[in-house]
């Protein structure tokens, strides 16, 4: 579990690795309440002309929040996440969540640690590129 | 693809305007849910007693989890599940449509039985032109969630929509 006097920038976060098939999917459109038949009917048009159904973007965004989450355990919380969509990735692919300490500081009395986070395809593309921060407790 | 697009007044005049809160609620279940369907083995999502072995008083909701919109047929989206009244809508007449970006600030941490009202307001909108899409229209909306009981805020979102 990081602590604010240790984590340094540049630091390395433990990634997280998925290829979440379309019963994924349905499971993350339970989730989320997102039914958008892009993620989970073949035979949706959308899909048809891309070629399969593709990973909900927020998915990939609810997984830089797992990547920090994971890092950061019990030992304080998640503030904020924010990405932007560049890639699709296919249902069934695999790609990784990956995140780097980009900064630390202290305000209001919190511990923060920013954390530059994206996901990235086999091919190195990185389609899901954002920032996170969290609070620590010590 | 537009090759000419311009904001009208029309367009200009739904910034701003907040929509008529609707609740929000997160449950033990609607946790266990979306933890599920993001594919977490982290147990405090899921199991009360290692919730509480790290100090949690219920299951903590993992980070981009924004509660559930209570769902009420005819009033939410069947497709979104979110209330289909969420403020004012741009008639713009583009067809395509790309999600830009998503955000997420949290004033505190959210947990199961936390019950909340949640607005939406366009903030911005503007026009770019990209080589591929021609000119679009980003639409960037913001979503406030405050709690039922004492009206504090509790977690904004912002989301960009591209239509082309």
């Amino acid at each position: 579990m990081p602590k604010f006097d240790e984590v340094k920038v540049g630091d390395e976060l433990p990634p997280v690795t998925k290829a979440p098939d379309r019963a994924q999917l349905v499971l993350y459109c339970a989730g989320s309440g997102d039914f958008n038949p892009l993620h989970w009917d073949q035979s949706f048009e959308q899909a048809r002309q891309i070629g399969d159904n593709i990973v909900h973007g927020r998915m990939k965004w609810s997984t830089l929040g797992q990547l920090v989450s994971d890092w950061v355990g019990a030992s304080g919380w998640v503030k904020s996440v924010a990405c932007q969509y560049r890639g699709m990735d296919l249902q069934g692919t695999p790609w990784q969540a990956k995140g780097v300490v980009a900064d630390k500081r202290e305000e209001n009395g919190q511990k923060l640690v920013e954390v530059e986070v994206w996901t990235e395809n086999d091919s190195g593309q990185k389609t899901t590129p954002g920032r996170a921060v969290v609070v620590l407790d010590t | 693809m537009a090759a000419e697009f311009e904001l009208t007044d029309q367009m200009l005049a739904t910034v701003g305007v907040e929509s008529e809160p609707w609740p929000v609620e997160l449950t033990t279940t609607s946790v266990r849910a979306f933890a599920r369907g993001v594919g977490y083995s982290d147990p405090r999502y899921y199991d009360l007693d290692a919730a509480a072995a790290a100090g949690h008083d219920s299951l903590p909701a993992p980070p981009c989890y924004l509660g559930t919109p209570v769902f009420i047929p005819g009033q939410s989206d069947p497709t979104f599940s979110g209330p289909r009244n969420a403020g004012p809508s741009v008639r713009h007449g583009l067809k395509g449509l790309l999600d830009g970006g998503t955000e997420v600030h949290y004033e505190r941490p959210l947990k199961a039985g936390d019950k909340l009202f949640m607005t939406s307001k366009i903030s911005k909108l503007e026009v770019k032109e990209s080589k591929g899409l021609g000119k679009m229209l980003v639409v960037t909306s913001e979503q406030t969630f405050t709690e039922q009981e004492t009206g504090d805020v509790v977690m904004r979102t912002y989301g960009q929509a591209i239509y082309y």
